[in-house]
């Protein structure tokens, strides 16, 4: 099994409800954030082009934030989710160093580092995340990569896609279809 | 025109606009292992050639600073930490991917290594101590004769150490300025310089300080040549290198990078030293506190320099 | 009653939270407690209440769930929802900052003045709810009770129509109408004899085509208009989107027009034409159901794609392929008739062009066009009859032969002395609606306070309406209360209910306690029979075959229709609701009362040099003026930008998130400067900010100058001679880089 994510950048409108249903569904501290959204521009007046993104940690294949981490605490979990376990993690920021995505942050309270856990305990009561499950354009998709029959699975066999910053060599798991 | 930004008003702090999980203790801590790396490894040398007589400042005096500096350094360390209680996780596990992993298990081994180091021979500086316990007499002399042993051990693991400071940056592919297989021998080379410096600090033989002298202006000019061989690689690198070098080349940094780290950090003491050997009656003081000052300007310009590089956005 | 001049309190010691006032100093982590230190919940353990969302008008039904503690810790969509289907847009999602917002309103509070100075005190509710009651009185004794005007939006509204209509007093009006969705309203009420509603009939899950004019779907988040048209898009629907800026929905278009603005009259009118002398129109439905048509294929002969070109700025070509696409989908094409469409005083014609263009596609009343809307009607309950006012709204509208609803700016204008005609307006209650930031022409609403002899303000929050008032009544938020069952027209009728999901905070009450007591004050006890909401609610729900027990288990309750088909069939004998009963392409009734019939271009103006066309809108994350202050909205988006095209920036030599201040046409400079988007996604001749930011009052500690306030910048408004609408666009700015008010404290 290995839970990874497409979102339609087709169909993203750049709301935001995907960051908001996040922070309540988990207790995001304010000012932080586990999932956000970018806006890139090209072009020059009238030809012009945008592409919307709802990013959050890509739960990567290669993670360097679990190689860096030097305790353990961060790990890879069932389904190949990256998580944080709070009270193994001395707060040490290699993790965030080196996290190409800038995916993770310092619980201001809490002072572990905190990310994107595909809400895992969710998913394990058969929801699909908070962000997947509110997103108002139905633009993210969740599931099984290795299930030929999932919905992801098909939408990466259909459409064209992209990963994030694939130079970074740490294959990321969130696919973004163009 | 290319415009690219947070639609939902990210700004993590210390990691929007650019990262500040690493601070000045962090730079410290780089320097501090280095310099302790640097001084135990010449000081391991000199007794391994028996020169410890000859060399006084690099065999006994200058190596009291080495568990000072890694104490300081791991505090500063630890005050780094954002879940400061929880740091007994680093002994529960080794990671070898990890450079921080090893580095906290090297440090852990080398600290205890470097004090009783110093402790086989403070006596000898030191007439007055009176360890009371006839134990530790007798674990004195025992570290004495193995004292030797204890130097072959130190060696490496010093290496290991002085590399790691510079690791501990380069592992990190997704800063473009600290992703350079080059900053390991680097930052131990700045090490050993370090080390040198402290050593003439601290000596007041002048065949000592001479020597020294010398060794450091050979390190100087290796490390100069591993930054230029740096800053080529830099530039033959990537759109994402490229940018990053340009912080220290024409960017924030570069007033740093060009007048503090290699002006007076390493081509001033350089020359001074230079003059000094030629006979020049300079003081040997002044560029061995320039280096150990160019050591530490350095450690922060990487860390800060290189938290300013991303690859997205 | 009221001698002095009514100042802006802009802080006050007392009241309005009191300490809560924060300055700089401001901790984002611990300005509320909702976070205990970690919340870890067992899904199963949480307890949901059904609600319906109140940050905006499509009315989304849902649950609030609580923890344990009975914390209200999320909301969420009904899934039964047709609005929502499960899913709350992010304001809905963060609605909760609505009620955590440590800035709100928390007890009643008074005006006083102490050696000229004056502040708001704290008061009891027998205390402050007397005082209005005897206000009331007063006015009615002295002037009549029409004199007390109602001006109201949302849901409070509707408790203090209530009261206000057993008072006698129907001088009530909302931004809804004159500022928003009055012209499409009679546009398309001229044309097909009925409105397109809220929600919009259109029928976007079946289109094949959707042509959008200004109205930027995706970034105006109306729920299920953004689902159903996302869902299209996955179906391949084919956008055409009018508007001068690359909007969102722009950008998933196959046609963008980046039109001139102000001129989509000129475009629409070509489009008319190719459609009619391409042969492209539905020539048997426009045979069997329109009127006029052979008027109007005259009408347009000389309003070629050439003709719109120099007007419009747009190829003929694209005007022509654009025209050919919707033919190309027709019936199964939806001309979006917009919703905020005040913009330059022609808009009833604007939207009657909309709503022509829609009749020769043959849309209305077709799959993927528009549907026939339905609702289920809900019982009153039972209240004895309302006194016959001598005057209402409708005396105030006089001179806007179509105006169907009471226009804000007729109450304002009426409450000055010496503005065209009687000054009969005295007092005003303000219910959910922040004037100084929805109303244009603030100078014109400020002089009206200031010669009003009593105002009392029901907000949820210290909005800067507040700031004016004599008495605040603190309503609480829409988790904390009952409110009217929410029934609207859809594709099925449908019902929701709103329930309280905790207790009031602070000393807030909801708005239909405080209008009972109020009315139990005036003696209109029987207009109020009974002692908590729920019985209303219960008693109605009954009347339909359900109970309050019932619709508190599943929130939303759908009905069967009972009007009919959804759709015209084949051929179908249709009596329209206008005059002729056909769709009146030529509008006699607009030709009696001495205007165009059919919609003619006529140019506005254009803005000087170094002037710019100030263009605004919505953010998908904020609702106008009234979640800035909300914590978790705010964090996605707490200050608007003013967008410039890189070429401009560049004569005037500004850089991307530079501070600037804006300077309009009358001389009107912002209150705070704004940082500069450089962005190619907008015309050279205008620039865009998103409406609602900007607020002045320090009491929202996360909003006060954040950003400026569209809403200052418009001073020149463009009155629709129909139906009074405030045309909002013909605003034109001007940057100034150094701060003008340096030596002015603020
Ligand atoms: N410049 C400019 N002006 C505009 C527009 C624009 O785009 N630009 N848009 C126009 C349009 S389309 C519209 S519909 C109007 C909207 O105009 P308004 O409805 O007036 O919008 P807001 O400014 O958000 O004011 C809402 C007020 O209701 C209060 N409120 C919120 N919840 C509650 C509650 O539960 N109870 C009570 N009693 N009060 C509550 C808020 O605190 C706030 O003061 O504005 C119009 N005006
Ligand atoms: N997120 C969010 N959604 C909302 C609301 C909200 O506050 N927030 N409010 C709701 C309400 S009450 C309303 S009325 C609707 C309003 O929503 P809409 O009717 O969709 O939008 P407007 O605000 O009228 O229009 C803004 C768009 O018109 C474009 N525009 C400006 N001038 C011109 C012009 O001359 N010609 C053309 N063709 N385009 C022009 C602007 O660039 C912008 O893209 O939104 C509703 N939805
Ligand atoms: S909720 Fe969906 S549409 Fe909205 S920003 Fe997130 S991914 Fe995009
Ligand atoms: S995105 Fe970053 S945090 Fe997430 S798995 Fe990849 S490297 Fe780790
Ligand atoms: S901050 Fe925590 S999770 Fe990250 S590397 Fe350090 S110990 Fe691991
Ligand atoms: S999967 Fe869960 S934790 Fe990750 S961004 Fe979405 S809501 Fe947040
Ligand atoms: S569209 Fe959004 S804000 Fe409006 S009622 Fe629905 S969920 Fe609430
Ligand atoms: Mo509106």
């Amino acid at each position: 099994m290995r839970y990874v994510m497409v979102i339609d950048t087709l169909k993203c409108v750049g709301c935001s409800d995907c960051v908001v249903a996040c922070q309540t569904e988990n207790d995001v501290p304010f000012g932080y954030c586990r999932d956000w959204v970018t806006e890139t521009v090209t072009g020059t007046y009238p030809h012009v082009e945008m592409e919307l993104r709802s990013e959050r940690c890509n739960h990567c294949e290669n993670p360097p934030c679990v190689r860096t981490c030097p305790t353990g605490a961060s790990h890879v979990a069932e389904g190949g989710i990256v998580v944080v376990t709070g009270n193994e993690c001395i707060g040490c920021g290699a993790c965030i160093e080196s996290c190409p995505y800038d995916a993770r942050y310092q619980h201001p309270e809490e002072g572990y580092v905190d990310k994107c856990t595909f809400c895992i305990h969710r998913v394990e009561k058969g929801l699909k995340p908070a962000c997947v499950s509110v997103c108002p354009t139905r633009c993210m998709y969740f599931g099984d990569i290795h299930d030929p029959n999932s919905e992801v699975a098909k939408l990466l066999a259909e459409r064209k896609y992209k990963v994030l910053a694939p130079e970074a060599g740490t294959k990321p798991r969130i696919y973004y279809l163009i | 025109m290319k415009e690219e930004l947070f639609i939902s008003g990210r700004h993590l702090e210390k990691i929007d606009p650019h990262l500040e999980i690493w601070e000045f203790p962090i730079s410290l801590y780089l320097f501090l292992g280095g310099l302790a790396a640097g001084i135990l490894i010449f000081s391991s040398i000199v007794v391994l050639l028996n020169k410890e007589d000859k060399f006084p400042s690099a065999a006994r005096w200058t190596p009291i600073l080495v568990p000072i500096a890694i104490v300081i350094g791991l505090l500063a360390l630890i005050f780094d930490l954002s879940h400061k209680l929880y740091v007994w996780q680093l002994y529960t596990t080794i990671r070898i991917e990890s450079p921080m992993s090893w580095g906290a298990w090297v440090l852990l081994i080398i600290t205890p290594l470097s004090i009783l180091w110093v402790f086989s021979y403070i006596r000898e500086l030191f007439p007055r101590i009176d360890w009371k316990f006839s134990i530790l007499y007798r674990f004195e002399s025992f570290i004495k004769e193995h004292k030797k042993f204890l130097a072959t051990l130190l060696i490496p693991l010093c290496i290991i150490l002085g590399i790691y400071t510079g690791i501990l940056l380069s592992a990190f592919n997704s800063r473009p300025l600290w992703n350079n297989a080059i900053l390991g021998p680097l930052f131990l080379t700045s090490g050993l310089s370090t080390g040198a410096a402290a050593i003439i600090l601290f000596s007041k033989s002048q065949y000592e300080k001479h020597l020294f002298s010398k060794i450091d202006i050979l390190l100087i000019i290796i490390e100069i040549g591993l930054i230029i061989h740096m800053v080529m690689g830099y530039y033959a690198g990537s759109e994402a290198h490229i940018n990053a070098i340009s912080i220290l080349m024409n960017g924030d940094f570069s007033f740093m990078f060009f007048v503090i780290l290699m002006g007076l950090g390493l081509i001033v003491p350089l020359l001074l030293e230079v003059f000094e050997l030629l006979g020049l009656k300079m003081s040997v003081i002044l560029p061995a506190l320039l280096v150990l000052i160019g050591g530490l300007v350095f450690r922060i310009l990487m860390v800060e320099a290189g938290q300013l590089t991303r690859i997205l956005y | 009653m009221k001698t002095t001049r009514r100042q802006f309190i802009k802080i006050s010691s007392l009241g309005i939270g009191g300490a809560a006032i924060a300055g700089s100093g401001f901790s984002m982590i611990d300005f509320f407690n909702l976070k205990s230190k970690k919340r870890t919940y067992d899904l199963s353990e949480l307890n949901r209440y059904p609600t319906y969302c109140d940050v905006c008008f499509w009315k989304c039904a849902g649950w609030a769930y609580t923890n344990k503690a009975g914390k209200i810790i999320k909301l969420e969509g009904n899934k039964k929802d047709t609005h929502c289907r499960g899913r709350f847009c992010p304001r809905g999602t963060g609605g909760l900052g609505m009620y955590y917002d440590k800035d709100r309103l928390k007890t009643p509070l008074i005006r006083v003045e102490k050696d000229g100075k004056q502040s708001f005190r704290e008061a009891s509710w027998e205390e402050a709810l007397e005082l209005v009651a005897s206000k009331m009185k007063g006015i009615r004794d002295k002037y009549g009770q029409e004199s007390f005007a109602l001006i109201k939006h949302g849901t409070p509204g509707k408790h203090f129509e209530h009261l206000f209509n057993a008072y006698g007093s129907d001088t009530i009006a909302e931004p809804a109408y004159a500022q928003c969705r009055g012209p499409r309203a009679e546009g398309f009420k001229l044309t097909f004899g009925t409105t397109v509603g809220s929600p919009e009939a259109t029928d976007i899950r079946d289109a094949k085509c959707i042509v959008l004019i200004g109205s930027h779907i995706g970034e105006n988040m109306h729920n299920s208009q953004v689902q159903e048209l996302s869902d299209a898009i996955d179906r391949g629907i084919s956008i055409i989107t009018v508007d001068p800026r690359l909007s969102t929905v722009a950008n998933k278009s196959k046609y963008w027009l980046p039109i001139r603005p102000s001129t989509d009259i000129a475009l629409l009118l070509s489009w008319i034409h190719v459609l009619i002398y391409e042969g492209l129109y539905d020539k048997p439905y426009v045979d069997k159901y329109c009127s006029g048509f052979e008027e109007l294929k005259e009408h347009v002969r000389h309003f070629t794609p050439e003709w719109a070109y120099n007007i419009t700025d747009i190829k003929p070509k694209k005007i022509r392929d654009s025209a050919r696409e919707m033919a190309k989908a027709s019936p199964a094409v939806i001309v979006h008739p917009g919703r905020h469409v005040v913009w330059y005083g022609d808009d009833t014609q604007r939207t009657r062009a909309i709503a022509i263009l829609n009749a020769l596609l043959g849309s209305w009343g077709r799959r993927g066009g528009f549907y026939f809307k339905e609702k289920k009607k809900i019982p009153n309950y039972p209240h004895p009859g309302y006194p016959e006012p001598k005057w209402t709204w409708k005396d105030l509208n006089k001179k806007y032969p179509f105006a169907h609803s009471g226009i804000t700016t007729e109450v304002i204008r009426a409450s000055i002395p010496g503005v065209d005609g009687e000054h009969k307006v005295k007092a005003w209650m303000v219910a959910g609606t922040n004037l100084t930031q929805s109303i244009p022409d603030k100078n014109l609403t400020l002089k009206a306070i200031e010669n009003l002899e009593f105002l009392v303000v029901v907000d949820l929050m210290p909005m800067e309406i507040t700031g004016y008032a004599d008495v605040i009544l603190p309503e609480c938020s829409y988790l904390e209360r009952y409110d009217p069952i929410r029934s609207s027209t859809f594709r099925t009728p449908s019902i929701a209910l709103r329930s309280p999901a905790a207790k009031p905070k602070y000393k807030s009450k909801p708005a239909w306690w405080m209008a009972k007591q109020l009315g139990k004050k005036l003696g209109l006890n029987e207009y109020f029979n009974y002692d908590d909401y729920a019985e209303v609610l219960d008693w109605q729900l009954k009347q339909i075959g359900t109970s309050l027990e019932e619709m508190k288990k599943i929130g939303v309750k759908n009905f069967e229709r009972e009007s009919g088909a959804l759709y015209l069939k084949d051929n179908e004998n249709y009596r329209f609701k206008t005059p002729s009963g056909k769709i009146e392409l030529y509008s006699k009734k607009l030709k009696d009362a001495g205007f165009d019939p059919m919609p003619i271009y006529v140019a506005h103006a254009k803005p000087d040099e170094k002037y710019y066309r100030l263009i605004y809108g919505r953010a998908p994350m904020h609702t106008f003026s009234k979640t800035i202050n909300n914590p978790y909205l705010n964090d996605l988006k707490d200050e608007n930008f003013i967008w410039i095209n890189p070429r401009i920036a560049k004569i005037w030599n500004i850089k991307r998130n530079q501070k600037i201040w804006i300077k309009n046409q009358d001389g009107i400079i912002s209150k705070f400067p704004v940082k500069v988007r450089l962005t190619e996604r907008i015309r050279w001749d205008s620039v865009y900010m998103v409406h609602g930011f900007g607020h002045d009052n320090k009491n929202l500690s996360r909003a006060y100058g954040k950003g400026a306030s569209d809403s200052d910048m418009i001073t020149n408004i463009k009155t629709d001679p129909l139906m009074g609408g405030t045309g909002l666009r013909e605003n034109f700015i001007t940057f100034l880089l150094d701060n003008p008010h340096k030596n002015v404290e603020l």
